[in-house]
């Protein structure tokens, strides 16, 4: 067979509607004398791009097509045989210019290193692009303590949020006696704009299951867990999938590899709580539990999962153990700065071009990040501020876009690398609603075992919600400072503790803005609907009377043929006359 | 009666996420029924109240009928600024429902969401495990049609 076609089939690709568009391939194959092996991929990142199709020749001469629809499929087939290239459709080419080709060249992709290029459901994919390699390196050329020491030398820290050092974690584990020790998976994704961990368990799931095996054998354990969230049943299929095949093919299970060392690993779902993430609440959720978090110490490695020693680690970071065994501590941490080794996956969301994900070098200037590889922003607006580490993190104002991606730069400016998200606002957005937003989120979420926590984070959200109405007074800007200290001080895990870090963040970098709702009644970027006065402009309206008639509380008359006008104090504010007026006779303001 | 689903796994304590999971997936509206508790709370040899502190701590489950394909519609801040109140709208129009409600018949059951990890493509909204994203209300309105299409 000398040609090959992939579909991208991630969730991001079945979203955009990739199943239409494999099956009008699948069907033109079928009627046509082109000769190609259909295949599925997952998500090579470009999720704004999606569906995605790629055709790679004999000669490994590879065309990238975004933004297919399923009835453009014949046209671009027929006109491929014939030679023609629709370039405007290409986006990512090793043969001629693609529009992403730039995007793709300032990354380094080592987590991300087999998405939407392998077929994640072939495990002799996986095995092509040098998979299992570094377990059997690990199984049969390292001592235990010498994997640890790898992974220590790498600088490798923790991409679930915390970022403690990954060596020095299993360590820990490792240190624990025990007969029975877990090695746990936490892929339990929920931070809002965050989507790498789903990505590569979509993408490349040998990876994680490759990274957790090796790093069962270093600490000793003989039992895993993998705690997807439910949201990503694609994920979950694709995890069963390889689980089986590994086993089968004895990369898991008894005997790894011929040798004494035997690893079960099971998957478990969880069902819509985003607490669950948290360490401890997530074991307690994998025994059957309401997943309340718990006080630490003792910490999982010294009394985890059914009070056994256990050791556990975000997707992505365990996607980078294989890499980092295979070609050595030393080539890893090349990348990245003093204290952020190697490379981190980027979430980019929100306002901006490129959305979907990029892997880069720590240490790249957020402004590169968004501007170089993200393509910058997606409408005329300009940029705002981006929120980094979701509900947990901060917003980071335009002043501060030198600032570089790495943990320690990121949490000089009150915000935090987290997982990786980042959500891009344009001047469109309203600072005070989106922190109202993000703080809604974690008030929503909260487990309800902290006062602070439960309470705390409502009074806030009541304070915000006047502030957006108007209602707000100067001292609330005050209170709410007050409160956001004793919530983060009053807290017991995580979640509680940073609740008030988007509303700190915008305080810091966009006070005016709060202040102008406060004092002024005004919100400058023309989004809380309360603070929205529409006027009629009598130069302008010629009486056609379409606003009279759209409006549903009747706050607006005039004669017909005569400039109308809107009587404010009935006025709900819906909008319905700007749309309906023909003429840009009605300003918002 | 829902014997079937819950022999499938073994009867210990962690597999009761997966048991309700199992049976609620399984029941044609959508939800965990107090037989069904009562049940799960045999098998297990856990007490009932144990089995509600579960199914109400999560929010992906019911104790309340629902209808044949639920909706959850992400409501989380990068969908947001992407339009999702648009699409919170038309949906609402299009059904005829307020949020957490069933249709009329009984069809479908609209609710939200925090963030489905689909951000790239927002706004996104989940029905049943299909992932929809760059919803446009047009889009919306052809979706609900094709799952209406194919009840009949
Ligand atoms: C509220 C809350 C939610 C969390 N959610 C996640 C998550 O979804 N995924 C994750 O890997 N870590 C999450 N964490 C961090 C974990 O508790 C833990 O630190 C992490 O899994 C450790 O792995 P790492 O060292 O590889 O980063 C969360 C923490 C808190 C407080
Ligand atoms: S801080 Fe909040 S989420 Fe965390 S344990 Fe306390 S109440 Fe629960
Ligand atoms: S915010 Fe809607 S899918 Fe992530």
């Amino acid at each position: 067979m000398s040609l090959k076609i992939k579909v991208g089939m991630a969730s991001c690709g079945l979203a955009a509607g990739a199943r239409d568009v494999y099956q009008a391939i699948q069907k033109y194959l079928e009627n046509s004398k082109l000769e190609a092996d259909l295949a599925s991929t997952a998500c090579i990142g470009m999720c704004f791009a999606e569906p995605l199709v790629e055709i790679i020749d004999a000669d490994n001469n590879s065309l990238t097509y975004g933004d297919i629809q399923p009835q453009e499929v014949e046209t671009i087939l027929n006109d491929y045989l014939e030679g023609k290239i629709h370039k405007d459709k290409v986006i990512l080419s090793n043969i001629m210019e693609g529009s992403e080709n730039e995007n793709l060249k300032n990354q380094t992709r080592i987590v991300l290193r087999n998405c939407g290029r392998i077929d994640p459901e072939s495990l002799q994919d996986y095995l092509e692009n040098d998979g299992y390699k570094a377990l059997e390196k690990a199984l049969k050329e390292m001592e235990r303590t010498q994997i640890i020491q790898e992974i220590k030398d790498s600088g490798l820290r923790g991409r679930g949020g915390a970022g403690f050092p990954t060596g020095l974690k299993w360590q820990f584990a490792y240190d624990t006696p025990g007969p029975k020790k877990y090695f746990i998976c936490n892929a339990d994704e929920g931070d809002p704009g965050a989507f790498m961990d789903r990505s590569v368990l979509e993408g490349d799931p040998h990876s994680i299951i490759e990274g957790m095996t090796i790093g069962a054998y270093a600490i000793g354990a003989d039992e895993g867990y993998i705690y997807c969230r439910a949201e990503y049943p694609l994920a979950i299929k694709h995890l069963q999938k390889a689980i089986k095949d590994a086993k089968e093919a004895g990369y898991l299970g008894k005997n790894i590899l011929g040798t004494d060392f035997n690893f079960n690993l099971h998957i478990k779902q969880g069902a819509g709580a985003f607490v669950c993430g948290e360490e401890t609440a997530l074991m307690a959720s994998i025994e059957g539990e309401r997943g309340m978090p718990r006080i630490r110490p003792p910490f999982p490695a010294q009394s985890g999962l059914w009070g056994k020693p256990t050791n556990i680690n975000n997707v992505e970071t365990l996607a980078n153990v294989a890499w980092i065994i295979l070609n050595g501590a030393q080539k890893y941490n090349k990348y990245g700065t003093e204290k952020s080794k190697g490379t981190k996956v980027f979430a980019l969301a929100g306002k901006i071009k490129n959305s979907g994900l990029i892997e880069v070098p720590m240490g790249m200037p957020l402004k590169d990040v968004i501007y170089k590889v993200g393509g910058g922003m997606k409408t005329e607006k300009p940029f705002k501020g981006v929120q980094l580490g979701g509900p947990s993190g901060g917003c980071v104002p335009a002043e501060l876009l030198d600032t570089i991606v790495d943990y320690d730069s990121i949490t000089k400016t009150g915000a935090i690398m987290g997982s990786g998200g980042m959500v891009v606002m344009d001047e469109a957005t309203c600072m005070v609603d989106v922190a109202k937003f993000f703080l809604n989120f974690t008030q929503n979420e909260s487990c309800g075992k902290c006062t602070f926590c439960r309470v705390g984070t409502k009074r806030m959200l009541e304070i915000l919600t006047r502030i957006t109405e108007g209602k707000g007074t100067m001292e609330d800007l005050e209170t709410l400072e007050e409160l956001s200290e004793n919530i983060s001080q009053g807290s017991l895990c995580g979640l509680g503790q940073t609740a008030p870090n988007p509303v700190l963040t915008t305080l810091k970098y966009f006070r005016e803005e709060y202040i102008a709702h406060i004092k002024d009644k005004r919100c400058p970027a023309g989004v809380c609907t309360a603070l929205l006065k529409y006027e009629i402009t009598p130069e302008k309206c010629v009486g056609c009377t379409a606003c009279a008639r759209v409006c549903p509380v009747e706050a607006i008359s005039g004669e017909v043929k005569k400039p109308h006008k809107i009587d404010q104090d009935k006025c709900i504010k819906c909008g319905s006359c700007y749309d309906a007026c023909k003429f840009d006779a009605i300003t918002k303001s | 009666m829902y014997e079937k689903f819950i022999k499938k796994y073994a009867p210990t304590k962690d597999n009761l996420i997966y048991i309700l999971h199992e049976i609620q997936d399984n029941h044609p509206q959508q939800y965990v029924s107090e037989e069904a508790v009562q049940e799960v709370s045999e098998y297990l040899k856990v007490s009932p109240a144990h089995i509600y502190g579960v199914l109400t701590f999560y929010t992906m489950f019911s104790t309340k009928p629902r209808g044949k394909n639920i909706i959850r519609l992400c409501e989380s801040p990068p969908c947001f600024l992407r339009g999702s109140e648009q699409i919170l709208k038309k949906l609402k129009e299009s059904l005829d429902v307020k949020i957490g409600e069933t249709t009329k018949d009984g069809l479908f059951t609209l609710e939200l969401c925090a963030c489905l990890g689909v951000c790239g493509n927002a706004p996104v909204m989940m029905i049943n495990e299909d992932v929809y994203g760059d919803l446009t209300e047009k889009k919306v309105e052809k979706i609900i049609n094709d799952i209406k299409g194919r009840q009949e």
